[in-house]
């Protein structure tokens, strides 16, 4: 079946061809049975090809197919080809099987919309992208992925863009991508010209021979490697596009800005870990920018009241946590939390989606509250998310949290300050998530009657996706225990193959500073505590006493506003970036352009518009003066040779 | 006596003068063509008056040209000055400027 990898990209594909060209002439049935078909079977596809690579022994289990040779220009090769490994394997299957997922849930919510089959169209074109992304084999066909992933959440954020707060928020996405995807492509081109190819295995084996360990240009490739996950992970300081992204459809945020394309990042550090771990400070700055970005996003995410904006903050947070587990040479961790959030996100994003839909497209908070018995079925799902995210033991969320908490903790490359801010971190997540939930889900019902009248559960195309992930988010950490618990930990088993290159060259990176397993007890318990603290305290301040909270606003109002406004980064941005970029357009255009360069054009064309209205006054079209001229010349002519 | 070349050419150059100013200040079309042939043949009667004073016969051969171009240039010449009458009922030089800019 290895063969057929190339048809996990390309049955997407295929859909958004039928979709995209046919355009409104299919009826709905058809579109959505397209679209979801097509990832159905890559999913099954992609199922079967694991069970596949995991019958192979755990050293030879690459597998690469080669389509065809794509670019070959001097020493410069390469190849359209598809790498499935562990680490796509895994990837493969979140984005085809939660991908699978939503689609199947935006049936149901989507129906009513008229851009019914642009929609799927783009979401198929999407999965694509995503999907050649995380098969490439080489770091050319990946960007080629990155751009199309970047391009679909562009016309998928603006996907409603008769409302200008949507196109802008689209234009937002792609302009601070495209910062990223620079730093991206430079990086690229360093490892091109140090190693003198892009194949990801080739650059692993090559890159420790070519690049001194620690190095000034490795650490500059992988920091501009960075920049480029920066951009795509919306970390700081480029994490500014991800909240306002929520003006796409709900379940776009879920696929794309929650559980696949932000998390393109990530995957791609951990594709190229040989080089990350050979540049220890580029892995120093992966962590304090993923646990600077955790925190920092958390503690926005404690004020907001859009019900989406809160899960958009909880992701950068969350993709914090990831990077912060990269940064600390532990890859497997970060691939992890990867997986599991984006059960539990992508689960949180469809579950707010149902709330949305139920309320008519109401998306403050502040008008929720009481839907717990108007819709049982999302209200289970949303508790089961939330549980997960917040680290309750048991449930996925638990498993990788508690994994990166411990590795930024006792690995070499790691530091107890990380620990303390992921601990602080963790505690914030399951206090702005529960206050999500008390202010949605419990307490009086804050809607006005239309509103109320029209509460209604959710059609079981959007249902069933939610029960299925709600399973998964319960289930999806236990592959990854923890060894204390006495279990084995499968997930990083089976990815040990990928980050054995990066390891070797870099021992003691991940080495722990301390076997102490009580201490790693004690951690464990530390976190679970301070979680159960915060959820009492979203308890007492949103729904037992609603007052406190009010109280604490007023109290603190300086710090609330603050954060209400997001530390008033856009508002710096704004004024620190784009305004002087706008004026320096206008200056180029009204000046430069206008002035100097249309100008000096239209003022030589009047130049010799003036010359020829001169010269034409000698062209009367009259023979006889003609003649007279002519007569005149010669004899002037002749008298100049004849006074020789 | 024999008439000396001096004499021919006096009379050459008056005739080429007459047919200069004949060319520069007629409009009628058919007295300018009439100008020019009046040119030609001065410049005839200088060639011919040449050729006997030098006693050389390079001459005769170059009016023997002349006369073809002038009777050819004066065929195409009035066909023009036809046509020119057909579209336009005048021969006035002055009034054909429709090819000016």
């Amino acid at each position: 079946m290895t063969e057929y990898i190339y048809l996990i990209p390309i049955l997407p594909l295929i859909g958004f061809l039928i979709n995209g060209l046919a355009l409104n002439r299919l009826p709905k049935s058809v579109v959505s049975a397209v679209a979801c078909g097509s990832i159905g079977l890559s999913f099954v596809l992609s199922v079967i090809l694991f069970f596949e690579l995991k019958a192979l022994e755990p050293s030879s289990r690459v597998i690469e197919q080669v389509l065809f040779p794509w670019i070959s220009v001097g020493s410069f090769h390469v190849n359209f080809a598809f790498l499935l490994d562990p680490l796509s394997a895994i990837m493969i299957l979140v984005v085809t099987g939660v991908g699978f997922l939503i689609h199947v849930y935006s049936v149901g919510y989507m129906s009513h919309d008229p851009g019914y089959s642009r929609y799927f169209a783009y979401l198929n074109l999407f999965t694509f992208s995503m999907l050649t992304l995380v098969l490439a084999d080489n770091f050319l066909l990946m960007f080629v992925g990155w751009e199309g992933v970047g391009l679909c959440s562009y016309l998928l954020i603006g996907f409603w863009f008769e409302k200008k707060s949507a196109s802008d928020a689209g234009k937002k996405a792609f302009i601070v991508n495209r910062i990223g995807d620079f730093g991206f492509l430079i990086g690229m081109f360093i490892v091109f010209w140090s190693v003198g190819s892009l194949n990801f295995n080739q650059v692993s084996s090559i890159a420790p021979t070519v690049f001194a360990f620690g190095g000034t240009l490795i650490t500059a490739a992988c920091l501009l490697l960075f920049v480029g996950a920066i951009g795509k992970s919306a970390q700081i300081p480029l994490y500014v596009w991800l909240p306002d992204a929520m003006e796409g459809p709900t379940p776009v945020s879920a696929l794309i800005h929650a559980a696949t394309m932000v998390t393109a990042g990530v995957y791609m550090i951990a594709r190229t870990n040989v080089l990350f771990m050979l540049a220890p400070d580029a892995l120093m700055v992966v962590a304090v920018i993923g646990a600077a970005t955790a925190l920092f996003a958390a503690t926005i995410g404690l004020v907001q009241n859009d019900i989406k904006r809160v899960l958009a903050y909880s992701t950068v947070s969350q993709l914090g946590y990831m990077f912060l587990a990269c940064g600390v040479a532990s890859f497997s961790a970060g691939i992890f939390h990867l997986m599991t959030h984006a059960f539990f996100k992508a689960l949180l994003f469809l579950g707010a989606g149902s709330v949305i839909h139920a309320m008519s497209n109401e998306q403050d908070m502040r008008k929720m509250g009481g839907l717990k018995k108007h819709l049982p079925i999302t209200f289970m799902t949303f508790l089961i998310a939330t549980l997960a995210i917040s680290g309750i033991p048991g449930l996925s969320g638990f498993f990788s949290k508690d994994e990166i908490l411990w590795k930024s903790f006792s690995s070499q490359s790691g530091h107890p300050i990380f620990w303390v801010i992921g601990f602080i971190t963790a505690g914030l997540t399951a206090f702005y998530m529960f206050r999500l939930v008390y202010m949605t889900f419990y307490g009086q019902e804050r809607m006005d009657e239309k509103t109320k009248s029209q509460l209604h559960e959710s059609p079981k195309s959007m249902t069933i996706p939610l029960m299925v992930l709600a399973l998964l988010a319960v289930v999806g950490g236990w592959v990854g225990m923890p060894h204390i618990l006495g279990a084995t930990n499968y997930f990083e088993d089976w990815l040990s193959p990928v980050f054995s290159h990066g390891e070797a060259v870099n021992t003691h990176a991940l080495l722990s500073s301390t076997a102490d397993s009580s201490m790693e007890w004690l951690l464990m318990f530390a976190s679970v505590a301070l979680v159960l603290v915060a959820i009492y305290l979203a308890y007492n301040f949103y729904l037992k006493k609603t007052s406190l909270s009010t109280a604490m606003k007023e109290k603190l109002s300086g710090v609330h506003k603050t954060l209400l406004n997001k530390y008033y980064v856009d508002e710096f941005y704004g004024a620190v970036i784009v305004r002087p970029i706008i004026y320096f357009s206008l200056f180029l255009w009204k000046i430069v352009d206008v002035l100097i360069i249309d100008g000096l054009i239209n003022g030589s064309a009047t130049v010799y518009n003036d010359i020829s209205e001169f010269l034409r006054q000698g062209q009367s079209g009259r023979v006889r003066s003609y003649a007279t001229i002519f007569t005149l010349g010669v004899v002037v002519l002749l008298a100049f040779f004849m006074t020789d | 006596m024999t008439v000396p070349i001096d004499a021919y050419l006096v009379v050459g150059a008056g005739l080429f003068g007459i047919g200069v100013i004949g060319v520069l200040v007629s409009r009628n079309l058919i007295i300018l063509l009439m100008s020019v042939e009046l040119m030609l043949n001065a410049a005839n009667l200088a060639l011919i008056a040449f050729s006997r004073a030098l006693n050389l016969m390079d001459g005769h051969a170059f009016v023997f040209l002349v006369l073809t171009i002038a009777a050819a240039e004066a065929s195409v010449g009035l066909a023009m000055v036809i046509t020119l009458y057909r579209n336009h009922d005048t021969v006035n030089i002055d009034r054909f400027s429709i090819l000016k800019w």
